[in-house]
C-alpha cells in the first residue's frame, strides 16, 4: 500500500514540472481577452448566468403585468404608461394585442434564455470541465462563439419588445397561420421576425455548446474517471446535450420553412385561407406539420430545461445529506429513459389537433412510460434524504423544494399524458400549473440550488446564509400559492392565454375573481422576493464572506482546485480520480467524506471488500498520466 | 515516418478510463460528427415535410404515358427533369441528374485520396486531389444551378404547362417559383427550391472549405503542423454531404 502512494508522489512531482511548464505558456490576458471575449469556460458560465439573471428579472416582470389584468380586470393601469406607454390604451387598461405579446414573451424569454441558456449554458459550462478534471472545454473558441451568438440572439429579441406593432404574440410556440400571415395580428409583423432571427442564432448557440460538453465529456475526463465514476451532474449534462443537439436542428427546420412562408410566398404551412375576407392564394400546406416539427423539439426542450437541474439537485443533496446518493446507476438509467422517451412522446401535445385516436393512444402509452424513470427519481432523492445527516443550506433547501415541486408538478402530468382527459383539460390553466410546477418552478430551484452550492467556487465568496433562507421560503412557498390554485380554475375552464374571461358561463368569471387575484398578489410577492436573491448575488460577488476551499465538505473535482481557479483550473497536474463522487458518511471512515482523487489503497480501514480489488487498478490509472499529459500538449 | 495525427496510444482495457481520447478520434474530428449528427436531423425534418406534404395531394392516377401538367396532381419526376444541356428538344428523363450525382459521387472519391494522401503526409498529392475534389464541387453546383434555371423557365411549350384560373380563363403558368408551379401544384416548386437549395447552400459551404483546406495544405501550414487531420475533418463534411444528396435525390427525383 505505501508503494502506491509513494508512487503516486512521484508522478505527481514529475508531473509538476510539466504543469509548471504549462503555466509559462499564458501570459495575463487584457481586459476584453479575459471578460467579455474569454475563452475560459467559467467566465463563460458567468456571462451565461448573469445574462440569465437579467432576462429572469425581465421575463418575471412580463408576467407581473399580465397577472395584474387577470387578477384585477377592473384596474387602471395607467400608473404603467411612463413603461408601457401606448401599450396602455385609452381607457387605462392593458392593450388586448400586448397582452398577447406578454405571455408569448414571458413564455420564450423564460423557456429559452433563463432555463435552457441561463441554467445549462451555465453550469455545463461550469462543472464540466471542474467536475471531470479538464484544463477547459474541448475547444475555448467554440464556446465563447456559443456565448456570443446566444448575446446576439438576446439583442435581437430584448430589441422586439420595444418596436411599434410589438413582439410576437402568437404564444411562445408560434403556430401558423397566427404567426405566418403578418395580417393576423399585429405580433405576427417585425416582431415574428425578430423572433425568427433570434431564435435561429439561439439555435446555433445552443448546437456549439452542445457538440463542446459531448466531445469535452467524452475526451477529456481525467485519469480514473470512468463514466461510471463521473458526477451525476456530468450525466445530466451530457444528456441534456444530446438531447439539445438532436432536436434543436429540427426547430432550426421549422422555423427556416416558417421564415420562407412569412417572406417568400412558399405554403409549408398554410392552405386554404380567408382572412380579412380575402382567401389567399396558398395551397397544401399544413399547420399541423409545424406543430409536428416544433414538438419534435418542444417536448425535448422541457427535458432540457429540467435535466440539468435534476443532476445538480442529485449531487446537492447527496453532499448535504452526507450519504451516497441512493441508486447511482438507477439515476443514470432513469435519466437515459428520460432522453431516450424525450423523442418519442411529442404528439402529446397535440390530442386536439384532430389526430387519429389510435396514433393518439400510441403517444398517451409512451408517455405515461415517462413516469416510472421521473418517479425512480423522485423515490431516490427521498431515499438519499432518508436517515441522512442533512445539513439545510439554502442550496439544499432548494433541492429539496425542487424534489417537491417535481413531484406535485409531475402527478398532474399523468392526468395531462392521458388522451380523453386532456379533451378537456387542453390549453387551460390546468396545463400551465403543471408545466409551471414540474419544469418552469423546479428547474428555477435547480437554478437556484446550483447557483448558491457553487457561488463560492465561481467567486471565491459565500453568499448570505439568512438572505437565503428568507428567499428560499418566500419563493417556495410563493410558487406553490401561485400555481396550485390553477389546478382549480383550470379544471372549472378558464383557458390559457386569454385577455379576460366575461364569456365564461354559469358565473364562472365571478366564482374565481377572488382566487385569480390571490393568485396574482401571490405572483407579486414571489417576484419581489428575487429581489433579496439578486442583491444577495450581486452583494456577495464583492462584499460576501471568503469561501474556504471545499466549504459543503464534498467530493467532487472542483473542491481540489484553488479557491480561485485561475486560467487551466488546476496548478500543477490535475488530480487523478479513483473512487465514484459520493463516499460521504462511510463505515469505517473518520472522514464524512471521502474526495474522489483519494485511492482506495489510502483507505483500508473504509473499504468495501470489492473495493481492494480497485487498489490493483489504481496503478494502472496513474499509468494514464503521460497519455493524458501528450494529449495536452498536441 | 506516420504522419497521422494518432491519439495517445493506451492499454485497451483502459480506453474509457479517461486522460485518453476513448474513440481514438481528437476533440475537433469528434465535434464533426456530432455536428453532423445534428444535421441529420435538419434534413431529416425537411425530407419529413417533404413526405408529409407529397403524401398529402393526390397523385397521377392513370398511366404514364398520358400524363401532363396540372395543379390537380403531383407532377411524375422523370416527366419534369428530362433535359440535358447541348441535347435540346431530346427527352432524357433523370439522365442529367444522374450524372450530377455520378459527380459528387465522384467528388467524395477524390476527397477519400485526399485524406489518403494526408495519411501519408504527400503534400502534392493532398493537393492534387483537393483541386480535384473542388472542380468536382463547382462543377456540382453549376449544373444545380442549370437544373434550377431550367425548371424556372418551365416547359418549353407553353401548351402543355399546368394551367390556372386568371380572370375566369383557365390560363398556363409561365415559369416556375415559390409562389407558381408550370409542372404541378406550387409545393411541389416550393418544396424543390427549399430542400435541393439547402443541400446546395451545403455543398457549397463545403466547397469554400475545400478551398480553405487547399490553400492551407499548399502554403505548408498542416506540413509545418505535422499531420492533415484538418483534410479528414472536412472530409466528413463533404462524405455526409454526398450522403444528403442520395435521400434528396430519391426522394425528389425517384419517389
Amino acid at each position: 500500500m505505501s508503494t502506491a502512494i509513494s508512487t503516486t508522489e512521484e508522478v505527481h512531482a514529475h508531473g509538476h514540472d510539466h504543469g509548471h511548464d504549462h503555466e509559462h505558456e499564458h501570459h495575463e490576458l487584457g481586459f476584453i481577452r479575459k471578460y467579455i471575449f474569454s475563452e475560459d469556460h467559467k467566465t463563460i458560465a458567468k456571462q451565461y448566468l448573469i445574462s440569465g439573471i437579467l432576462w429572469a428579472f425581465i421575463g418575471g416582470s412580463l408576467s407581473i403585468i399580465f397577472r395584474l389584468q387577470l387578477g384585477f380586470p377592473d384596474m387602471s393601469l395607467e400608473w404603467l404608461r411612463p413603461i408601457l406607454g401606448e401599450w396602455i390604451d385609452e381607457s387605462g387598461k392593458l392593450d388586448k394585442e400586448f397582452y398577447l405579446a406578454l405571455v408569448t414573451m414571458h413564455g420564450t424569454i423564460m423557456v429559452f434564455f433563463v432555463l435552457t441558456a441561463g441554467l445549462s449554458g451555465t453550469f455545463s459550462n461550469f462543472l464540466i470541465p471542474l467536475q471531470i478534471g479538464a484544463r477547459d472545454m474541448a475547444s475555448g473558441f467554440i464556446n465563447m462563439l456559443s456565448y456570443w451568438f446566444f448575446a446576439l440572439s438576446s439583442v435581437i429579441m430584448f430589441s422586439s419588445l420595444f418596436i411599434e406593432t410589438g413582439p410576437a404574440s402568437g404564444g411562445w410556440v408560434i403556430y401558423p397561420p397566427l404567426s405566418a400571415l403578418p395580417q393576423a395580428m399585429p405580433g405576427s409583423g417585425l416582431g415574428m421576425t425578430l423572433w425568427l432571427t433570434s431564435m435561429a442564432l439561439f439555435i446555433v448557440s445552443q448546437l456549439m455548446g452542445g457538440i463542446n460538453y459531448i466531445c469535452t465529456i467524452i475526451n477529456l475526463r481525467t485519469r480514473g474517471m470512468t463514466f461510471t465514476k463521473m458526477p451525476l451532474t456530468i450525466w445530466s449534462f451530457f444528456f441534456t446535450a444530446v438531447l439539445g443537439l438532436l432536436s434543436f436542428p429540427v426547430l432550426l427546420s421549422a422555423a427556416l420553412l416558417l421564415i420562407f412562408d412569412r417572406s417568400f410566398g412558399t405554403s409549408f404551412y398554410l392552405s386554404e385561407i380567408y382572412i380579412q375576407g380575402q382567401a389567399l392564394p396558398n395551397m397544401g400546406g399544413s399547420p399541423i406539420l409545424y406543430q409536428h416539427l416544433f414538438w419534435f423539439l418542444g417536448h425535448p426542450e422541457v427535458y432540457i430545461v429540467l435535466l440539468p437541474a435534476l443532476g445538480m439537485t442529485s449531487e446537492v443533496i447527496a453532499t448535504n445529506s452526507r450519504k451516497p446518493i441512493f441508486g447511482y446507476r438507477a439515476m443514470i438509467g432513469s435519466m437515459m429513459g428520460i432522453t431516450v422517451l424525450a423523442f418519442i412522446v411529442w404528439a402529446h401535445h397535440m390530442f386536439v389537433t384532430g389526430m387519429n385516436p389510435f396514433l393518439g393512444s400510441v403517444f398517451m402509452f409512451l408517455t405515461l412510460i415517462i413516469a416510472v424513470p421521473s418517479a425512480v427519481k423522485g423515490f431516490n432523492y427521498i431515499t438519499t434524504l432518508w436517515k441522512g445527516n442533512i445539513v439545510f443550506t439554502p442550496a439544499m433547501l432548494f433541492s429539496i423544494g425542487l424534489v417537491s415541486l417535481f413531484i406535485s408538478g409531475g402527478v398532474t402530468g399523468i392526468i395531462l399524458g392521458n388522451s380523453a382527459l386532456d379533451i378537456n383539460l387542453h390549453d387551460t390553466y390546468f396545463v400551465v400549473a403543471h408545466f409551471h410546477l414540474v419544469m418552469g418552478a423546479a428547474s428555477f430551484f435547480g437554478l437556484m440550488a446550483g447557483v448558491y452550492h457553487w457561488f463560492p467556487k465561481m467567486f471565491g465568496r459565500m453568499m448570505n446564509k439568512t438572505a437565503g433562507y428568507i428567499h428560499f421560503w418566500l419563493t417556495f412557498v410563493g410558487v406553490y400559492a401561485v400555481f396550485f390554485p390553477m389546478h382549480y380554475t383550470g379544471i372549472a375552464g378558464f383557458p390559457r392565454r386569454y385577455y379576460s374571461f366575461t364569456a365564461l358561463g354559469n358565473d364562472g368569471e365571478a366564482a374565481f375573481t377572488d382566487l385569480n387575484a390571490f393568485i396574482s398578489l401571490a405572483a407579486i410577492i414571489t417576484f419581489t422576493a428575487q429581489a433579496i436573491f439578486f442583491f444577495n448575488f450581486f452583494y456577495s460577488i464583492f462584499k460576501g464572506k471568503r469561501a474556504t476551499q471545499n466549504p459543503w465538505k464534498s467530493n467532487t473535482l472542483e473542491w481540489t482546485t484553488p479557491i480561485v481557479p485561475g486560467h487551466g483550473n488546476w496548478e500543477g497536474e490535475i488530480p487523478a480520480v479513483y473512487r465514484w463522487p459520493y463516499d460521504y458518511s462511510k463505515p469505517g471512515s473518520e472522514a464524512d467524506f471521502i474526495p474522489q482523487t483519494i485511492p482506495h489503497s489510502a483507505t483500508p480501514e473504509s473499504n468495501l471488500p470489492e473495493e481492494n480489488d480497485e487498489i490493483a487498478k489504481e496503478k494502472e490509472i496513474e499509468s494514464l498520466l503521460a497519455a493524458q499529459n501528450e494529449s495536452y500538449n498536441r | 515516418m506516420s504522419v497521422a495525427h494518432a491519439a495517445p496510444s493506451v492499454p485497451e482495457n483502459l480506453t474509457w478510463t479517461g486522460g485518453s481520447e476513448p474513440l481514438k478520434a481528437s476533440y475537433g474530428k469528434l465535434m464533426m460528427w456530432f455536428f453532423l449528427l445534428s444535421d441529420t436531423f435538419t434534413f431529416s425534418a425537411l425530407l419529413v415535410t417533404y413526405g408529409m406534404i407529397r403524401f398529402s395531394q393526390p397523385a397521377w392516377e392513370g398511366s404514364p404515358s398520358d400524363f401532363y401538367f396540372s395543379t390537380q396532381h403531383w407532377p411524375i419526376p422523370e416527366k419534369v427533369f428530362e433535359a440535358v444541356p447541348f441535347l435540346h428538344g431530346i427527352s432524357l428523363p433523370l439522365v442529367f441528374v444522374g450524372i450530377m450525382t455520378f459527380i459528387l459521387i465522384a467528388s467524395s472519391v477524390t476527397m477519400v485520396l485526399a485524406v489518403e494522401a494526408g495519411h501519408r503526409g504527400d503534400r502534392k498529392d493532398v493537393e492534387k486531389w483537393m483541386l480535384w475534389t473542388i472542380v468536382g464541387g463547382f462543377t456540382f453546383l453549376g449544373s444545380q444551378a442549370w437544373e434550377w434555371s431550367h425548371f424556372i423557365h418551365g416547359p418549353e411549350d407553353l401548351s402543355l404547362a399546368a394551367k390556372q384560373l386568371v380572370d375566369g380563363v383557365m390560363t398556363p403558368i409561365e415559369g416556375a417559383n415559390l409562389v407558381r408551379n408550370p409542372y404541378g401544384p406550387p409545393a411541389f416548386a416550393d418544396l424543390f427550391f427549399f430542400i435541393t437549395g439547402f443541400h446546395g447552400t451545403h455543398v457549397f459551404s463545403g466547397v469554400i472549405l475545400n478551398i480553405l483546406i487547399f490553400f492551407n495544405a499548399a502554403t505548408g501550414v498542416y506540413e509545418r503542423r505535422g499531420h492533415y487531420e484538418m483534410v479528414e475533418k472536412v472530409g466528413l463534411y463533404w462524405h455526409f454531404v454526398d450522403l444528403v444528396w442520395v435521400f434528396v435525390f430519391t426522394f425528389f427525383y425517384l419517389v
